[in-house]
């Protein structure tokens, strides 16, 4: 019996079972890794408790207005979208001091010291008909506007653009310059 | 002159099974409505997809338009549902994530590019009442113009 030795397993095949299977792997796999533009929602205000009004001075909100044409409104004007990243960033810089744009706060940045940070909210408001495609490329307007003010503030002061900063130096320009968007209570915007 | 030994060849071919094996993540959930990703240039990717709900925003697929017809609707899991089911929704994707990591849960709106905001802003004011406050619009990154 022992003597008898069994034949080896013919191991050709076994690419041939691989194959199959990472074919069935290579069909079901999504690779595409997902992005999108991150958001973070204002808390439900308390229902016992009074509505306060947040005493923002006028000067310091931009109102940017979707209506259900997707036409846009930033502060009391009609803009093109590709318009509007300019806009904004004017508005949060303020380089002129301008007294209708918003007003900046001496802080003291852990880090870095002084710096004038503007006070200037964005609020976005829409409409039911407006379409999420109009509202995404407003978004990401906005974001491009605060993304490259950061960029700039960092090449300024760092020498070398916001991405290849490190964690710590990224929260300071962070600081510096926040992302005040302010996505308010639904209403209808509904000027034809 | 010899033939190249093919030994190797299921070493390789594993290898590569391996790789594809621990990245793929299997589709869990059919598509019900179509979307189309609106494009934008100032993407993020999505840091931990594990600590992710979806809500799906669109018309429905073509076989079941006769069915349900062609306004946008919302799925969560696999069926359509109303903007009340979201807090049920919500609540049991909660529950499956350990306690440390409830705080990180992501919302991805993945909505159809021509949806109405209204739908949206149903679902983000349900979102609020829910408090699950990080959320994400899904878009495409845009190439570059």
């Amino acid at each position: 019996m022992a003597s008898k030795k069994t034949p080896a397993i013919n191991s050709s095949s076994t690419a041939d079972i691989a194959f199959l299977l990472l074919c069935y792997f290579l069909m079901t796999t999504t690779m595409g890794s997902q992005t999108g533009l991150q958001r973070r929602l204002p808390p439900m205000p308390d229902k016992n408790q009074k509505v306060e009004d947040q005493k923002v001075n006028k000067r310091n909100i931009i109102i940017v207005k979707i209506n259900s044409q997707d036409r846009l409104i930033a502060g009391n004007e009609l803009l093109d979208v590709s318009q509007l990243k300019d806009k904004i960033k004017q508005f949060l810089t303020n380089p002129a001091e301008d007294p209708t744009l918003p007003e900046k706060e001496m802080k003291d940045i852990e880090g870095f010291g002084q710096y004038a940070v503007s006070k200037g909210v964005i609020s976005l408001q829409n409409d039911r008909g407006t379409s999420y495609r109009a509202y995404i490329a407003v978004q990401n307007e906005l974001v491009k506007a605060i993304n490259e003010l950061r960029d700039e503030f960092s090449r300024a002061n760092y020498g070398k653009g916001f991405d290849s900063l490190d964690e710590e130096k990224q929260d300071i320009v962070k600081k510096c310059i926040p992302q005040n968007i302010s996505e308010a209570e639904p209403k209808n915007v509904s000027n034809k | 002159m010899p033939g190249i030994s093919s030994g190797s060849l299921s070493d390789i071919v594993f290898m590569l099974l391996f790789f594809f094996m621990v990245t793929t993540q299997l589709r869990s959930t059919e598509d019900m409505v179509t979307v189309k990703l609106p494009e934008a240039s100032e993407v993020i990717k999505l840091e931990r997809k594990d600590l992710a709900s979806y809500i799906n925003v669109g018309p429905p697929v073509k076989h079941l338009q006769s069915k349900y017809g062609t306004e946008s609707r919302i799925q969560l899991n696999d069926s359509f549902k109303t903007v009340s089911d979201i807090r049920d929704f919500i609540a049991a994707e909660r529950d499956a994530m350990s306690e440390g990591d409830r705080q990180f849960m992501t919302t991805v709106i993945k909505a159809d590019q021509d949806v109405r905001m209204g739908i949206i802003t149903d679902i983000k004011q349900e979102l609020r009442r829910c408090s699950a406050l990080k959320i994400m619009y899904q878009s495409r990154r845009a190439s570059e113009d």
